[in-house]
Protein backbone atom coordinates (compact mmCIF):
# COMPACT_ATOMS: atom_id res chain seq x y z
CA UNK A 1 0.00 0.00 0.00
CA UNK A 2 2.95 2.39 0.92
CA UNK A 3 3.52 4.78 -2.38
CA UNK A 4 7.56 5.00 -1.73
CA UNK A 5 9.51 3.84 0.88
CA UNK A 6 10.46 7.23 1.98
CA UNK A 7 7.21 8.13 3.00
CA UNK A 8 6.20 7.59 6.87
CA UNK A 9 3.28 4.84 7.30
CA UNK A 10 1.81 7.46 10.30
CA UNK A 11 2.82 11.25 10.57
CA UNK A 12 1.00 13.17 13.51
CA UNK A 13 1.95 16.82 13.57
CA UNK A 14 1.30 19.03 16.35
CA UNK A 15 -1.58 16.78 18.10
CA UNK A 16 -3.11 18.65 21.03
CA UNK A 17 -6.45 17.59 22.86
CA UNK A 18 -7.79 19.53 25.99
CA UNK A 19 -10.22 17.58 28.74
CA UNK A 20 -11.53 20.91 30.58
CA UNK A 21 -8.43 23.12 31.48
CA UNK A 22 -6.37 19.83 31.62
CA UNK A 23 -3.92 19.62 28.44
CA UNK A 24 -3.66 15.71 27.74
CA UNK A 25 -1.34 16.03 24.62
CA UNK A 26 0.00 19.40 24.22
CA UNK A 27 1.61 19.11 20.68
CA UNK A 28 2.82 15.88 19.80
CA UNK A 29 4.25 15.28 16.50
CA UNK A 30 6.36 12.08 15.04
CA UNK A 31 6.44 10.03 12.36
CA UNK A 32 6.11 6.21 12.22
CA UNK A 33 8.19 4.54 9.43
CA UNK A 34 7.52 1.48 7.31
CA UNK A 35 8.13 -1.69 9.03
CA UNK A 36 9.02 -0.11 12.03
CA UNK A 37 8.17 -1.06 15.95
CA UNK A 38 8.11 2.46 17.30
CA UNK A 39 7.18 2.40 21.25
CA UNK A 40 5.28 5.10 23.33
CA UNK A 41 6.61 4.79 26.74
CA UNK A 42 5.48 7.52 29.91
CA UNK A 43 3.92 7.31 33.34
CA UNK A 44 0.87 7.68 33.78
CA UNK A 45 -0.90 10.92 32.68
CA UNK A 46 1.20 11.36 30.20
CA UNK A 47 -0.71 11.38 27.17
CA UNK A 48 -0.77 8.34 25.35
CA UNK A 49 -3.92 7.00 25.96
CA UNK A 50 -5.57 10.10 24.58
CA UNK A 51 -2.75 10.02 22.01
CA UNK A 52 -3.87 6.35 21.02
CA UNK A 53 -7.41 7.33 21.01
CA UNK A 54 -6.78 9.82 18.72
CA UNK A 55 -4.82 8.19 16.41
CA UNK A 56 -7.36 5.12 16.27
CA UNK A 57 -10.57 7.62 15.61
CA UNK A 58 -12.14 7.09 19.03
CA UNK A 59 -11.51 10.63 20.07
CA UNK A 60 -11.22 13.84 17.88
CA UNK A 61 -8.53 16.21 18.48
CA UNK A 62 -8.35 20.28 19.03
CA UNK A 63 -6.22 20.53 16.67
CA UNK A 64 -3.21 19.14 14.74
CA UNK A 65 -3.12 16.23 12.23
CA UNK A 66 -2.91 12.93 11.61
CA UNK A 67 -1.67 11.47 8.19
CA UNK A 68 -1.82 7.45 7.12
CA UNK A 69 -0.12 6.83 4.00
CA UNK A 70 0.15 10.67 2.84
CA UNK A 71 -3.92 10.93 3.65
CA UNK A 72 -5.29 13.20 5.91
CA UNK A 73 -7.10 10.96 8.28
CA UNK A 74 -7.53 13.17 11.14
CA UNK A 75 -11.45 13.20 11.35
CA UNK A 76 -12.24 9.41 10.33
CA UNK A 77 -13.87 6.99 13.08
CA UNK A 78 -12.29 3.81 14.22
CA UNK A 79 -14.64 1.68 11.06
CA UNK A 80 -12.66 3.91 8.27
CA UNK A 81 -9.60 3.63 9.61
CA UNK A 82 -9.83 -0.33 9.74
CA UNK A 83 -10.52 -0.45 6.16
CA UNK A 84 -7.53 1.85 5.39
CA UNK A 85 -5.43 -0.70 6.95
CA UNK A 86 -5.19 0.12 10.78
CA UNK A 87 -5.52 -2.80 13.26
CA UNK A 88 -5.69 -2.23 16.92
CA UNK A 89 -5.92 -4.28 20.60
CA UNK A 90 -6.88 -3.09 23.28
CA UNK A 91 -5.34 -2.38 26.69
CA UNK A 92 -8.31 -5.08 28.46
CA UNK A 93 -8.93 -8.35 26.54
CA UNK A 94 -11.89 -7.81 23.45
CA UNK A 95 -12.59 -11.37 22.14
CA UNK A 96 -15.96 -12.62 20.99
CA UNK A 97 -16.27 -14.79 23.70
CA UNK A 98 -19.05 -16.84 22.34
CA UNK A 99 -17.18 -17.47 19.03
CA UNK A 100 -14.55 -20.09 18.58
CA UNK A 101 -10.89 -18.70 18.10
CA UNK A 102 -10.92 -19.78 14.10
CA UNK A 103 -14.10 -17.69 14.10
CA UNK A 104 -12.71 -14.95 15.96
CA UNK A 105 -10.24 -14.33 13.28
CA UNK A 106 -12.21 -14.81 10.53
CA UNK A 107 -14.48 -12.17 11.95
CA UNK A 108 -11.34 -10.05 12.07
CA UNK A 109 -11.04 -10.00 8.20
CA UNK A 110 -14.46 -10.88 6.72
CA UNK A 111 -15.52 -7.55 6.83
CA UNK A 112 -12.32 -6.52 4.09
CA UNK A 113 -13.77 -9.26 1.80
CA UNK A 114 -16.39 -8.05 -1.18
CA UNK A 115 -19.55 -5.47 -0.29
CA UNK A 116 -22.10 -6.59 2.58
CA UNK A 117 -24.34 -7.66 -0.29
CA UNK A 118 -21.62 -10.36 -1.43
CA UNK A 119 -21.12 -11.17 2.04
CA UNK A 120 -24.42 -12.46 2.43
CA UNK A 121 -23.97 -15.19 -0.06
CA UNK A 122 -19.99 -16.08 0.76
CA UNK A 123 -19.24 -18.73 1.94
CA UNK A 124 -19.26 -19.14 5.99
CA UNK A 125 -15.75 -18.67 6.58
CA UNK A 126 -15.37 -16.18 3.94
CA UNK A 127 -12.46 -18.55 2.47
CA UNK A 128 -10.08 -17.09 4.86
CA UNK A 129 -10.24 -19.99 6.52
CA UNK A 130 -6.34 -21.20 5.83
CA UNK A 131 -5.57 -17.32 6.35
CA UNK A 132 -6.42 -18.39 10.29
CA UNK A 133 -4.52 -21.49 10.85
CA UNK A 134 -1.80 -19.81 9.37
CA UNK A 135 -2.08 -17.16 12.27
CA UNK A 136 -3.26 -19.86 14.46
CA UNK A 137 0.43 -22.10 13.82
CA UNK A 138 2.33 -19.08 14.35
CA UNK A 139 0.78 -17.85 17.65
CA UNK A 140 0.42 -21.87 18.74
CA UNK A 141 -2.98 -21.89 19.90
CA UNK A 142 -3.70 -25.15 17.29
CA UNK A 143 -4.90 -27.16 20.50
CA UNK A 144 -7.78 -24.16 21.27
CA UNK A 145 -8.72 -23.26 18.23
CA UNK A 146 -12.13 -24.81 17.95
CA UNK A 147 -12.72 -24.39 21.82
CA UNK A 148 -14.92 -20.78 22.35
CA UNK A 149 -12.41 -17.83 23.45
CA UNK A 150 -14.53 -16.96 26.50
CA UNK A 151 -13.37 -20.51 28.15
CA UNK A 152 -9.92 -20.16 27.36
CA UNK A 153 -7.30 -18.91 29.77
CA UNK A 154 -6.18 -15.27 29.76
CA UNK A 155 -2.83 -16.05 28.18
CA UNK A 156 -4.61 -17.91 25.42
CA UNK A 157 -7.16 -15.09 25.13
CA UNK A 158 -4.35 -12.32 24.68
CA UNK A 159 -2.69 -14.20 21.86
CA UNK A 160 -5.94 -14.83 20.18
CA UNK A 161 -6.49 -11.18 20.44
CA UNK A 162 -3.29 -10.22 19.28
CA UNK A 163 -3.83 -12.52 16.26
CA UNK A 164 -7.08 -11.28 15.30
CA UNK A 165 -5.76 -7.50 14.75
CA UNK A 166 -3.30 -9.21 12.06
CA UNK A 167 -6.00 -11.08 9.92
CA UNK A 168 -6.99 -8.36 7.76
CA UNK A 169 -3.39 -7.82 6.76
CA UNK A 170 -3.04 -4.00 8.24
CA UNK A 171 -0.27 -1.56 7.47
CA UNK A 172 -0.25 0.02 10.47
CA UNK A 173 -0.98 -1.60 13.98
CA UNK A 174 -1.71 -0.01 17.00
CA UNK A 175 -1.12 -2.06 20.15
CA UNK A 176 -1.94 -1.12 23.53
CA UNK A 177 0.06 -2.46 26.34
CA UNK A 178 0.00 -5.77 25.11
CA UNK A 179 1.76 -7.43 27.90
CA UNK A 180 -0.47 -6.03 30.49
CA UNK A 181 -1.85 -8.99 32.97
CA UNK A 182 0.85 -11.41 30.91
CA UNK A 183 2.57 -13.82 32.79
CA UNK A 184 6.46 -13.06 32.72
CA UNK A 185 7.35 -16.24 30.57
CA UNK A 186 4.55 -15.49 28.17
CA UNK A 187 6.01 -11.76 27.51
CA UNK A 188 9.30 -13.37 26.03
CA UNK A 189 6.68 -15.26 23.32
CA UNK A 190 4.57 -12.06 22.20
CA UNK A 191 7.70 -10.11 21.65
CA UNK A 192 9.06 -12.74 19.88
CA UNK A 193 5.54 -13.17 17.92
CA UNK A 194 5.79 -9.40 17.08
CA UNK A 195 9.27 -9.26 15.76
CA UNK A 196 8.58 -12.37 13.24
CA UNK A 197 5.23 -10.58 12.41
CA UNK A 198 6.87 -7.34 12.00
CA UNK A 199 9.95 -9.29 9.41
CA UNK A 200 7.45 -11.24 7.97
CA UNK A 201 4.39 -9.34 7.36
CA UNK A 202 6.34 -5.49 6.83
CA UNK A 203 3.88 -3.89 8.61
CA UNK A 204 4.35 -1.16 11.65
CA UNK A 205 3.59 -1.36 14.57
CA UNK A 206 3.10 1.47 17.54
CA UNK A 207 3.17 -0.14 21.16
CA UNK A 208 2.24 1.68 24.25
CA UNK A 209 3.71 -0.78 27.17
CA UNK A 210 4.89 -0.10 30.94
CA UNK A 211 7.05 -3.01 30.88
CA UNK A 212 10.42 -1.21 29.70
CA UNK A 213 11.94 -4.76 29.28
CA UNK A 214 9.99 -5.37 26.72
CA UNK A 215 9.62 -2.15 25.14
CA UNK A 216 13.79 -1.77 25.12
CA UNK A 217 14.11 -5.48 23.22
CA UNK A 218 11.15 -5.13 20.86
CA UNK A 219 10.91 -1.44 19.34
CA UNK A 220 13.32 -0.32 16.91
CA UNK A 221 12.33 3.83 17.98
CA UNK A 222 11.03 4.87 21.51
CA UNK A 223 8.85 8.12 21.93
CA UNK A 224 8.82 9.12 25.58
CA UNK A 225 6.02 11.16 26.44
CA UNK A 226 5.47 13.44 30.09
CA UNK A 227 2.70 16.05 30.74
CA UNK A 228 1.53 15.71 27.34
CA UNK A 229 4.51 16.47 25.23
CA UNK A 230 7.14 14.34 24.21
CA UNK A 231 10.45 14.44 26.05
CA UNK A 232 12.75 12.47 23.55
CA UNK A 233 12.80 10.33 20.51
CA UNK A 234 15.54 7.74 19.75
CA UNK A 235 16.47 4.05 19.49
CA UNK A 236 16.29 2.46 22.89
CA UNK A 237 19.96 2.70 23.39
CA UNK A 238 19.92 7.10 22.88
CA UNK A 239 16.75 6.66 24.94
CA UNK A 240 18.61 4.75 27.92
CA UNK A 241 21.24 6.85 27.66
CA UNK A 242 18.82 10.36 27.74
CA UNK A 243 19.96 12.02 30.92
CA UNK A 244 16.57 13.84 31.20
CA UNK A 245 14.73 10.75 30.90
CA UNK A 246 16.35 9.23 33.33
CA UNK A 247 16.16 11.83 35.63
CA UNK A 248 12.06 12.20 34.57
CA UNK A 249 10.78 8.68 34.32
CA UNK A 250 13.38 5.84 34.02
CA UNK A 251 14.31 6.85 37.36
CA UNK A 252 18.01 5.34 39.25
CA UNK B 1 -24.38 -30.34 17.69
CA UNK B 2 -25.14 -28.72 14.20
CA UNK B 3 -26.03 -32.53 13.24
CA UNK B 4 -28.57 -32.63 16.01
CA UNK B 5 -29.73 -29.67 15.84
CA UNK B 6 -30.22 -30.70 11.90
CA UNK B 7 -32.29 -33.69 13.20
CA UNK B 8 -34.31 -32.30 15.51
CA UNK B 9 -35.60 -29.70 12.79
CA UNK B 10 -36.16 -32.29 10.24
CA UNK B 11 -38.26 -34.64 12.89
CA UNK B 12 -39.91 -31.34 14.19
CA UNK B 13 -40.86 -30.49 10.19
CA UNK B 14 -42.38 -33.98 9.88
CA UNK B 15 -44.11 -33.69 13.02
CA UNK B 16 -45.65 -30.59 11.73
CA UNK B 17 -46.72 -32.04 8.56
CA UNK B 18 -48.53 -35.09 10.00
CA UNK B 19 -49.67 -34.79 13.65
CA UNK B 20 -52.00 -31.40 12.40
CA UNK B 21 -54.20 -34.40 10.63
CA UNK B 22 -54.79 -36.08 13.64
CA UNK B 23 -56.06 -32.80 15.04
CA UNK B 24 -59.66 -31.17 15.35
CA UNK B 25 -60.04 -27.68 13.83
CA UNK B 26 -59.05 -26.18 17.37
CA UNK B 27 -55.90 -28.24 17.57
CA UNK B 28 -55.25 -27.02 13.98
CA UNK B 29 -56.50 -23.30 15.17
CA UNK B 30 -53.78 -23.76 17.95
CA UNK B 31 -50.70 -25.04 15.50
CA UNK B 32 -51.65 -22.47 13.60
CA UNK B 33 -51.54 -19.71 15.89
CA UNK B 34 -48.43 -21.20 17.58
CA UNK B 35 -46.21 -21.32 14.02
CA UNK B 36 -47.22 -17.66 13.23
CA UNK B 37 -45.26 -16.36 16.46
CA UNK B 38 -42.59 -18.78 15.56
CA UNK B 39 -42.12 -16.53 12.19
CA UNK B 40 -42.45 -13.25 14.36
CA UNK B 41 -40.32 -14.78 17.29
CA UNK B 42 -37.80 -15.68 14.69
CA UNK B 43 -37.09 -12.08 13.48
CA UNK B 44 -37.03 -11.24 17.56
CA UNK B 45 -34.26 -13.98 17.77
CA UNK B 46 -32.59 -11.90 14.99
CA UNK B 47 -32.04 -8.91 16.93
CA UNK B 48 -32.09 -9.87 20.15
CA UNK B 49 -30.61 -13.04 20.39
CA UNK B 50 -27.86 -12.50 17.10
CA UNK B 51 -27.53 -8.75 17.27
CA UNK B 52 -28.08 -8.24 20.90
CA UNK B 53 -30.47 -5.53 20.35
CA UNK B 54 -33.31 -4.72 23.24
CA UNK B 55 -36.39 -4.64 21.49
CA UNK B 56 -39.53 -4.51 23.44
CA UNK B 57 -41.42 -3.06 19.87
CA UNK B 58 -42.18 -6.03 18.18
CA UNK B 59 -45.58 -6.50 18.31
CA UNK B 60 -46.46 -3.06 16.51
CA UNK B 61 -44.36 -4.62 13.68
CA UNK B 62 -46.67 -7.37 14.00
CA UNK B 63 -49.68 -5.00 13.43
CA UNK B 64 -48.06 -3.07 10.84
CA UNK B 65 -48.08 -6.36 9.20
CA UNK B 66 -51.42 -7.33 9.92
CA UNK B 67 -53.33 -4.19 9.17
CA UNK B 68 -51.51 -3.70 5.99
CA UNK B 69 -52.28 -7.08 4.44
CA UNK B 70 -56.53 -6.45 5.88
CA UNK B 71 -57.04 -3.13 4.93
CA UNK B 72 -55.51 -4.27 1.23
CA UNK B 73 -57.65 -6.90 0.74
CA UNK B 74 -60.36 -4.76 1.67
CA UNK B 75 -59.87 -2.30 -0.69
CA UNK B 76 -59.78 -5.27 -2.73
CA UNK B 77 -56.23 -6.22 -3.47
CA UNK B 78 -54.99 -9.82 -3.26
CA UNK B 79 -53.13 -11.20 -0.14
CA UNK B 80 -50.19 -11.58 -2.73
CA UNK B 81 -49.94 -7.80 -3.02
CA UNK B 82 -50.62 -7.10 0.64
CA UNK B 83 -48.05 -9.61 2.06
CA UNK B 84 -45.28 -7.94 0.25
CA UNK B 85 -46.26 -4.86 1.05
CA UNK B 86 -46.39 -5.65 4.69
CA UNK B 87 -42.63 -7.32 4.98
CA UNK B 88 -41.22 -4.50 2.88
CA UNK B 89 -43.56 -1.31 5.27
CA UNK B 90 -42.42 -3.30 8.21
CA UNK B 91 -38.51 -3.29 7.15
CA UNK B 92 -38.56 0.31 6.36
CA UNK B 93 -40.06 0.92 9.53
CA UNK B 94 -38.01 -1.58 11.21
CA UNK B 95 -34.42 0.30 9.65
CA UNK B 96 -36.45 3.72 11.22
CA UNK B 97 -36.73 2.61 14.67
CA UNK B 98 -32.76 0.70 14.38
CA UNK B 99 -31.78 4.81 14.44
CA UNK B 100 -32.10 5.13 18.45
CA UNK B 101 -30.08 1.72 18.66
CA UNK B 102 -27.18 3.50 17.24
CA UNK B 103 -27.17 5.72 20.36
CA UNK B 104 -28.98 4.19 23.13
CA UNK B 105 -28.79 0.32 24.31
CA UNK B 106 -29.87 -2.47 27.02
CA UNK B 107 -32.71 -1.10 28.77
CA UNK B 108 -32.84 2.56 27.60
CA UNK B 109 -33.07 0.79 23.95
CA UNK B 110 -36.10 -0.97 25.33
CA UNK B 111 -38.21 1.99 26.40
CA UNK B 112 -37.24 3.90 23.40
CA UNK B 113 -38.58 0.75 21.53
CA UNK B 114 -41.41 0.52 23.87
CA UNK B 115 -42.48 4.26 23.46
CA UNK B 116 -42.38 3.22 19.41
CA UNK B 117 -45.17 0.20 19.95
CA UNK B 118 -47.45 2.61 22.35
CA UNK B 119 -47.46 5.37 19.36
CA UNK B 120 -48.18 2.26 17.04
CA UNK B 121 -51.12 1.12 19.20
CA UNK B 122 -52.63 4.32 19.80
CA UNK B 123 -52.74 5.13 15.52
CA UNK B 124 -54.42 1.76 15.21
CA UNK B 125 -57.14 2.50 18.40
CA UNK B 126 -57.16 6.04 17.35
CA UNK B 127 -56.91 6.59 13.47
CA UNK B 128 -60.56 4.79 12.68
CA UNK B 129 -60.72 6.45 9.03
CA UNK B 130 -57.71 3.88 8.37
CA UNK B 131 -57.95 1.23 10.94
CA UNK B 132 -61.63 0.97 12.35
CA UNK B 133 -60.20 2.10 15.99
CA UNK B 134 -61.31 -0.13 18.78
CA UNK B 135 -64.18 -1.86 16.22
CA UNK B 136 -61.50 -3.44 14.15
CA UNK B 137 -61.75 -4.80 10.71
CA UNK B 138 -64.09 -7.20 10.33
CA UNK B 139 -64.00 -10.35 7.27
CA UNK B 140 -60.81 -10.66 6.61
CA UNK B 141 -60.75 -13.13 3.97
CA UNK B 142 -57.86 -15.92 3.60
CA UNK B 143 -55.81 -15.85 0.74
CA UNK B 144 -56.10 -18.37 -2.60
CA UNK B 145 -53.09 -20.38 -3.96
CA UNK B 146 -53.36 -20.86 -7.70
CA UNK B 147 -56.90 -20.67 -7.65
CA UNK B 148 -57.24 -22.96 -4.54
CA UNK B 149 -59.33 -21.50 -2.01
CA UNK B 150 -57.52 -21.82 1.68
CA UNK B 151 -60.75 -21.25 3.70
CA UNK B 152 -60.45 -24.65 5.85
CA UNK B 153 -58.28 -24.58 8.48
CA UNK B 154 -56.03 -27.15 7.74
CA UNK B 155 -55.33 -25.75 4.09
CA UNK B 156 -54.41 -22.51 5.70
CA UNK B 157 -52.15 -24.09 8.45
CA UNK B 158 -49.98 -25.76 5.63
CA UNK B 159 -49.67 -21.99 3.78
CA UNK B 160 -48.47 -20.76 7.43
CA UNK B 161 -45.85 -24.05 7.76
CA UNK B 162 -44.69 -22.88 4.09
CA UNK B 163 -44.28 -19.58 4.98
CA UNK B 164 -42.29 -20.54 8.18
CA UNK B 165 -40.40 -23.23 6.59
CA UNK B 166 -38.98 -20.70 4.08
CA UNK B 167 -38.22 -18.08 5.85
CA UNK B 168 -36.50 -20.18 8.26
CA UNK B 169 -34.25 -21.43 5.85
CA UNK B 170 -33.80 -18.00 4.63
CA UNK B 171 -32.78 -17.45 7.92
CA UNK B 172 -30.77 -20.18 8.22
CA UNK B 173 -28.83 -19.50 5.41
CA UNK B 174 -27.99 -15.83 6.29
CA UNK B 175 -26.98 -16.86 9.92
CA UNK B 176 -24.45 -19.44 8.06
CA UNK B 177 -23.20 -17.01 5.58
CA UNK B 178 -20.49 -14.10 6.66
CA UNK B 179 -23.71 -12.17 8.07
CA UNK B 180 -23.96 -14.30 11.17
CA UNK B 181 -20.71 -13.72 12.75
CA UNK B 182 -20.88 -9.91 12.16
CA UNK B 183 -24.10 -10.24 14.41
CA UNK B 184 -22.74 -11.81 16.87
CA UNK B 185 -19.57 -9.91 17.24
CA UNK B 186 -21.82 -6.90 17.38
CA UNK B 187 -23.82 -8.24 20.16
CA UNK B 188 -20.80 -9.89 21.92
CA UNK B 189 -18.36 -6.38 21.51
CA UNK B 190 -19.48 -3.61 19.41
CA UNK B 191 -16.48 -1.76 19.86
CA UNK B 192 -14.33 -4.25 19.02
CA UNK B 193 -16.27 -4.97 16.04
CA UNK B 194 -16.14 -1.72 14.78
CA UNK B 195 -11.89 -2.07 14.93
CA UNK B 196 -12.22 -4.82 13.28
CA UNK B 197 -14.27 -3.16 10.36
CA UNK B 198 -17.50 -4.61 11.00
CA UNK B 199 -20.05 -1.85 9.80
CA UNK B 200 -21.87 -1.67 13.47
CA UNK B 201 -24.21 1.10 11.93
CA UNK B 202 -25.58 -1.08 9.16
CA UNK B 203 -25.62 -4.34 10.88
CA UNK B 204 -27.28 -2.52 13.70
CA UNK B 205 -29.79 -1.15 11.58
CA UNK B 206 -30.60 -4.52 9.54
CA UNK B 207 -31.11 -6.56 12.89
CA UNK B 208 -33.72 -4.45 13.14
CA UNK B 209 -35.40 -4.27 9.35
CA UNK B 210 -34.86 -7.80 9.11
CA UNK B 211 -36.43 -8.40 12.43
CA UNK B 212 -39.35 -6.45 11.68
CA UNK B 213 -40.18 -7.65 8.27
CA UNK B 214 -40.62 -11.26 9.97
CA UNK B 215 -42.78 -9.81 12.19
CA UNK B 216 -44.67 -8.01 9.69
CA UNK B 217 -45.23 -11.10 7.54
CA UNK B 218 -46.30 -13.65 10.75
CA UNK B 219 -49.23 -10.47 11.16
CA UNK B 220 -50.11 -10.45 7.68
CA UNK B 221 -50.43 -14.38 8.26
CA UNK B 222 -52.72 -13.63 11.71
CA UNK B 223 -54.86 -11.23 10.37
CA UNK B 224 -55.47 -14.10 7.87
CA UNK B 225 -55.50 -16.78 10.33
CA UNK B 226 -58.48 -14.72 12.93
CA UNK B 227 -60.49 -12.57 10.06
CA UNK B 228 -61.18 -9.86 12.62
CA UNK B 229 -58.11 -7.72 13.76
CA UNK B 230 -58.50 -4.69 16.43
CA UNK B 231 -55.46 -3.38 18.54
CA UNK B 232 -55.64 -5.56 21.40
CA UNK B 233 -52.65 -7.87 20.51
CA UNK B 234 -50.54 -5.50 19.24
CA UNK B 235 -50.29 -3.86 22.53
CA UNK B 236 -46.66 -3.43 24.59
CA UNK B 237 -47.63 -6.32 26.69
CA UNK B 238 -47.62 -8.29 23.51
CA UNK B 239 -44.30 -7.01 22.85
CA UNK B 240 -43.24 -8.15 26.25
CA UNK B 241 -44.75 -11.57 25.74
CA UNK B 242 -42.75 -12.10 22.27
CA UNK B 243 -39.49 -11.10 23.91
CA UNK B 244 -40.30 -13.69 26.89
CA UNK B 245 -40.62 -16.18 24.02
CA UNK B 246 -36.98 -15.85 22.36
CA UNK B 247 -36.06 -15.90 25.87
CA UNK B 248 -37.95 -18.76 27.37
CA UNK B 249 -36.41 -20.80 23.78
CA UNK B 250 -32.80 -19.48 24.16
CA UNK B 251 -32.07 -16.25 22.42
CA UNK B 252 -29.04 -17.17 19.50
CA UNK B 253 -30.04 -20.46 19.37
CA UNK B 254 -31.88 -20.92 16.06
CA UNK B 255 -34.50 -23.65 17.30
CA UNK B 256 -35.03 -21.29 19.98
CA UNK B 257 -38.33 -19.65 18.80
CA UNK B 258 -40.03 -22.96 18.22
CA UNK B 259 -40.02 -23.88 21.85
CA UNK B 260 -40.20 -20.16 22.82
CA UNK B 261 -43.71 -19.75 21.21
CA UNK B 262 -44.77 -23.07 22.50
CA UNK B 263 -44.43 -21.90 25.95
CA UNK B 264 -46.11 -18.51 24.86
CA UNK B 265 -48.99 -20.26 22.79
CA UNK B 266 -49.39 -23.83 23.60
CA UNK B 267 -48.44 -24.00 26.70
CA UNK B 268 -51.21 -21.21 28.01
CA UNK B 269 -53.76 -23.70 26.54
CA UNK B 270 -52.97 -26.76 28.83
CA UNK B 271 -52.98 -24.87 31.76
CA UNK B 272 -56.80 -24.16 31.43
CA UNK B 273 -57.58 -27.00 33.66
CA UNK B 274 -56.24 -24.21 36.31
CA UNK B 275 -58.90 -21.50 35.31
CA UNK B 276 -58.05 -18.49 37.67
CA UNK B 277 -55.39 -19.68 38.66
CA UNK B 278 -53.52 -19.57 35.13
CA UNK B 279 -51.30 -16.60 34.83
CA UNK B 280 -49.56 -17.50 38.56
CA UNK B 281 -49.07 -20.63 37.58
CA UNK B 282 -47.44 -19.54 34.28
CA UNK B 283 -45.65 -16.93 35.63
CA UNK B 284 -44.16 -18.83 38.82
CA UNK B 285 -43.12 -21.50 35.72
CA UNK B 286 -41.48 -18.51 33.78
CA UNK B 287 -39.62 -17.27 37.01
CA UNK B 288 -38.31 -20.37 37.99
CA UNK B 289 -37.54 -21.24 34.23
CA UNK B 290 -35.08 -17.94 33.97
CA UNK B 291 -33.77 -19.14 37.76
CA UNK B 292 -32.63 -22.12 36.56
CA UNK B 293 -32.05 -21.52 32.78
CA UNK B 294 -31.52 -18.50 32.25
CA UNK B 295 -29.88 -18.51 28.32
CA UNK B 296 -33.06 -20.56 27.74
CA UNK B 297 -34.83 -24.19 27.13
CA UNK B 298 -31.77 -25.30 24.48
CA UNK B 299 -29.25 -23.88 26.66
CA UNK B 300 -29.22 -27.36 28.15
CA UNK B 301 -26.85 -29.22 25.48
CA UNK B 302 -24.70 -26.84 25.79
CA UNK B 303 -25.33 -27.07 29.58
CA UNK B 304 -24.58 -30.74 29.82
CA UNK B 305 -21.82 -30.84 27.55
CA UNK B 306 -19.92 -28.29 29.34
CA UNK B 307 -20.40 -29.77 32.83
CA UNK B 308 -18.85 -33.39 30.64
CA UNK B 309 -16.22 -31.48 29.67
CA UNK B 310 -15.25 -30.67 33.07
CA UNK B 311 -15.58 -33.61 34.62
CA UNK B 312 -13.54 -35.32 31.94
CA UNK B 313 -11.05 -32.04 32.59
CA UNK B 314 -11.08 -33.18 36.28
CA UNK B 315 -10.57 -36.54 35.51
CA UNK B 316 -7.48 -36.34 33.30
CA UNK B 317 -5.72 -33.70 36.09
CA UNK B 318 -6.59 -36.52 38.78
CA UNK B 319 -5.24 -38.98 36.41
CA UNK B 320 -2.11 -36.89 35.42
CA UNK B 321 -1.40 -36.62 39.19
CA UNK B 322 -1.34 -39.90 40.28
CA UNK B 323 0.76 -41.40 37.47
CA UNK B 324 3.31 -38.21 38.71
CA UNK B 325 2.80 -40.25 41.81
CA UNK B 326 3.62 -43.44 40.50
CA UNK B 327 6.97 -41.55 38.76
CA UNK B 328 8.17 -40.12 41.92
CA UNK B 329 7.28 -43.54 43.85
CA UNK B 330 9.63 -44.87 40.71
CA UNK B 331 12.41 -42.36 41.53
Amino acid sequence: MTQSTNQPVLKVTDLKKAYGAIQAVGGVSFEVRPGEIFGVIGPNGSGKTTLFNSMLGQITPDTGKIELNGQDVTKLGPLELNRRGVGRTFQTLQVFGKMTVRDNLIVAAQEHQGTMFSRMFAPSDSNLGDKADALIDQFHIKHVADKKAGELSYGQQKLVDIAMAFMSEPDLVLLDEPCAGVNPSLVGGISTLLKDLNKTRKGSFVVIEHNMDFVMDLCHRIMVMVEGKVMAIGTPAEIRANKQVLDAYLGN
Amino acid sequence: MKKLALLAGLLGLVACIFVPTLLKSHGIYLFTYWLIYVIASMGLNLTIGYAGQKSLGHAAFFGIGAYTVAIMMQAGYSFWIGMPLAALGCFVVGLALGFPALRVQTIYLAFATLGFNTAVWLVMRNEEWLTGGTFGINNIARPEVFGISLDGNLAYYYLVLAFAVVLGLLLWGLLNSPWGKAFTALRDNPIRAESLGVDIRSYTLLSFAIGAAYAGIAGGLFGSLVQFIDPSPFTVEASIMMYLMVVVGGPGYFLGPLLGAAVGVILPEWLRFAQAWYLFVFGTAVVMLMIWLPDGLLSIPDRMRAKRQSREASAARAAAGSQRNAEGVKA
